[in-house]
């Protein structure tokens, strides 16, 4: 089915995820939508599948315009989306699964059904067995049901949110046969991935999104320097760099190894000075995360050391890392960072030591309102902080953090930030720096990484770079390390 | 600010207004004169000094179980085994007198004792529940409700078995204690004077320990976000089972004071459903804890005063419990309006932004 795209124009809040993007696609293609976090990229695919709906634009299949408000709407149409995360029923087994949310009638035809899905398995070599459970398969697997089901129900436009995320390169193999099929079929496939490999490798032509922009199309043969220029926008004039490591170890990581369920972190080791800040580059879900976690004492290692200032704290809880002078602000400030309902003074009271047993709130809110300044919080010692914009929430963030610190750990400490607040907020770390907190910081932005770390480790599929020296690195190299393809001269592999 | 505070007495006024008209509604609809029977709980609550004295004698445990509630609430939590949790206390104050009832020690201490052992009932019985939530990932609304079922249980094994009365035991419950063991009473009254008096503290501690303490803060925070109060350095799960444990021992003294204070003995539906009371109070005040006593006295009006339905017009007296539940779903159906309202988030369809 050809699908087109035509003017679709998306915002959240002052978000702008979408602006003015057309894209035609015609019937057979594997059609490969590019760019890094925050690009726009599932915006974009869910609009195409009913889950948001555009501000604007039109959708139009095999050239007639479509109303898509629901992905039953899309589905209707030949329409179907796989998330990123497996849209699944873990608890129920292959065939419920399978039947589940199709029209038609009270009792489920399940013979009929296990028929259809035995003679769809065999078409792509999927060895699945519908009397299995959902939980019992691998990421892989549950991709595999996935894209049965969605055949099943008439889908002729299929929609690829990152599917090589988490699953083995048989399984990738295998995933890409099966797209190849489809698209031989005459199946539209939309694949949607920030791997430059991926895409190069099977994409008949790939669309790249930059900042809700679509910044152009590219056909084979693919050139990775312009893919990754692409992606990543032009280059912004930095200011001058300014490091300020000092002379002690704060933080030494010994052959330090943590995993997830889909992701394996080894033996990593590092030695970060006082002052110094340490840049964590890659994909979102490469491993960056769960180590940073892990060196915050909210994930516990599964092997190695940490020793911070000095003091073993390795299997230790986050409140004995935190005792120790180590803080961490999570990326989802209202989520995790922030508790709504709360005002500002009352999270300040919070955040610091309590002394007694009643609230001094007269000196609280002296507090609060003296912080409020330092960090020209956009709001008063009263404010909610679900009130406050985005950038203000984060410097609250900054704010509440205790002094003295040894290592400050960050995720994304500028997401979706202005120039002005991200420029603030680095100021207020460096001046941390400058007292010996060490930085350890996770950013998908090249630039903000390459500008502001001393060194960098570079995350890709859990497997890590070792420490590289920000200097000499530019955001193209970067770009490549973080789409798994290794500069030679830099050898990607176990840390050193 | 002032024009949303407005809005928010508008919306609770609505509330009040459309609980009326329902309840007026169902008056009308089983044959009852409305404004008669309004007057009639009127007068039934407040028309004769020994109407007032019941007024006060019920307002005393709903004060308790509600303040026990605002705790578990403000930690975010759904304690609905408040009402096993009173039923424990009744037990163990029962419990504790038949114990020492026989041994001399002075009265006052028995009675003191038989309170203090009700507190530690309905901490223990809640203390279950807690650790229930967090070591074994049952929700507490679950757990909660199976403990009612079980304490209901154990007090019925209690006063048909080992602690019936001599003879066949009944469900007017065990044999009552001797009159040196109750709670003293005001001169030619039922009403405690120590019993009110514990209730009202009760809930000046909670209002003034969630107001004015870290404690009381953090355990908000816990309540709010517990991520984010595990991120701020909050001890996340002491502070939701300490929460069960202070809850607990509130609801388990409002048991003790229904044994050593208004029946004299363990009864199988001692609770008198006091505990969900206090869940309705806690929901229609949200969280704040300054409001609680004039609720629960407002509640207990109804509760006192809708008895003498059942004379003059046959209805049941839980009649009061129609009238206080469309209370609490409209105040919170009005809340749940409100915030709508003020997001204007919602949009009747052809409003919104055609695409």
């Amino acid at each position: 089915m050809d699908v087109e795209l035509r003017d679709i124009h998306k915002t959240f809040g002052p978000v702008r995820a979408s602006v003015g993007i057309n894209l035609s696609i015609p019937a057979g293609t594997i059609q490969g939508i590019l760019g890094e976090n925050g690009a726009g990229k599932s915006t974009l695919m869910k609009v195409l599948s009913g889950f948001i709906r555009a501000d604007s634009g039109e959708i139009l299949l095999d050239g007639r315009p479509v109303l898509i408000h629901s992905p039953a709407d899309a589905i209707r149409h030949g329409v179907g989306m796989l998330h990123q995360d497996p849209l699944d029923f873990p608890p129920l087994r292959i065939i419920d699964d399978f039947v589940l949310g199709r029209a038609g009638g009270l009792f489920p035809d399940r013979s009929a059904a296990a028929q259809g899905f035995r003679m769809l398995a065999d078409q792509f070599g999927f060895a699945l067995d519908p009397e299995t459970y959902v939980d019992s398969l691998t990421v892989g697997e549950r991709q595999q049901l996935e894209i049965l089901r969605l055949l099943w129900w008439g889908a002729r436009v299929l929609i690829f949110d990152e599917p090589t995320t988490g699953i083995s390169a048989v399984q990738k193999e295998k995933l890409f046969a099966a797209l190849r099929l489809l698209a031989e079929q005459g199946k539209t496939v939309l694949f949607v991935s920030h791997k430059l490999e991926d895409v190069e490798g099977l994409c008949h032509r790939t669309a790249v999104l930059y900042q809700g922009h679509l910044v152009g199309e590219v056909r084979p043969p693919y050139e990775t320097s312009k893919l990754v220029e692409m992606m990543f926008g032009k280059a912004i004039e930095v200011e001058a760099r300014n490091p300020c490591p000092g002379q002690e170890i704060t933080l030494s990581l010994k052959d330090l190894s943590v995993e997830d369920y889909r992701l394996k972190v080894r033996g990593l080791s590092l030695e970060v000075l006082s002052g110094e800040v340490i840049g964590l580059a890659g994909m979102e879900g490469s491993g960056q995360g769960l180590f940073l976690r892990s060196v915050a004492g909210l994930v516990r290692t599964v092997g190695g050391r940490i020793v911070l200032r000095g003091k073993d704290l390795t299997g230790r809880s986050y409140h004995a890392f935190k005792r120790h002078g180590a803080a961490f602000l999570p990326a989802s400030r209202l989520e995790e960072g922030l508790a709504t309902g709360l005002n500002l003074t009352e999270h300040f009271v919070l955040a610091e030591e309590a002394r007694g047993f009643l609230v001094d709130w007269r000196a609280a809110r002296q507090l609060a309102q003296k912080r409020i300044e330092d960090f020209n919080i956009h709001g008063t010692p009263t404010s909610r902080v679900e009130a406050l914009s985005g950038g203000n929430q984060q410097r609250a963030l900054l704010a509440l953090l205790r002094e003295p610190l040894a290592l400050l750990l960050l995720e994304h400490p500028t997401r979706g930030l202005d120039v002005e607040s991200t420029i603030y907020i680095w100021s207020k770390l460096k001046e941390r720096c400058r007292q010996g907190t060490s930085i350890l910081f996770i950013s998908s932005d090249l630039e903000e990484t390459l500008h502001y770390s001393d060194r960098v480790l570079v995350f890709f599929g859990g497997k890590v770079t070792s420490p590289l020296d920000a200097g000499g690195l530019t955001s193209e190299m970067l770009g490549q390390l973080i789409g798994g393809k290794g500069a030679p001269e830099l050898k990607p592999g176990k840390a050193a | 600010m002032r024009k949303s505070l407005w809005i928010h007495v508008a919306f609770q006024l609505g509330a009040l207004v459309a609980a009326l008209l329902l309840t007026t509604l169902i008056l009308v609809a089983v044959g009852a004169p409305p404004l008669g029977a309004y007057a009639s709980i009127l007068r039934g609550a407040f028309g004769s000094s020994s109407n007032l004295e019941n007024l006060l004698i019920s307002w005393s445990p709903l004060l308790l179980t509600s303040a026990g509630v605002l705790i578990t609430f403000s930690a975010g939590l759904w304690n609905i085994g408040v009402e096993g949790q009173m039923v424990l206390g009744a037990i163990f104050a029962t419990g504790m007198l038949r114990s020492l009832q026989d041994t001399g020690f002075p009265p006052a201490l028995i009675i003191a004792l038989g309170i203090l052992a009700g507190a530690v009932g309905g901490a223990l019985w809640a203390g279950v529940a807690g650790a229930l939530k967090t070591f074994g990932g049952v929700n507490e609304i679950f757990g909660g409700l199976g403990l009612n079922f079980v304490s209901t249980a154990l007090t019925i094994y209690l006063v048909f078995g080992p602690w019936k009365r001599p003879g066949t035991g009944s469900m007017s419950g065990t044999q009552p204690f001797d009159r040196t063991l109750w709670l003293p009473s005001l001169p030619d009254m039922q009403l405690s004077p120590w019993s009110l008096a514990l209730s009202i503290l009760a809930i000046l501690c909670v209002f003034l320990l969630l107001r004015g303490t870290h404690f009381g803060l953090r355990l908000k925070a816990v309540g709010k976000n517990s991520k984010a109060a595990f991120l701020m350095g909050v001890p996340t799960w002491q502070y939701s089972l300490f929460a069960f444990l202070l809850c607990g021992a509130f609801a388990g003294l409002a048991g003790a004071i229904q044994v050593t204070g208004v029946y004299h003995r363990l009864l199988p539906n001692i609770s008198n459903g006091y505990g969900f009371l206090g869940l309705l109070v806690a929901m229609l005040v949200n969280y704040q804890a300054i409001w609680a006593a004039p609720v629960a006295f407002f509640f207990a009006s109804l509760n006192t005063g809708s008895v003498q339905l059942q004379l003059l017009y046959q209805l049941d007296s839980s009649f009061s419990g129609v009238l206080q539940s469309f209370l609490v779903l409209l105040v919170l159906l009005g809340e749940g309006a409100r915030q709508r309202f003020l997001k204007l988030q919602w949009k009747p369809r052809w409003m919104r932004t055609p695409s």
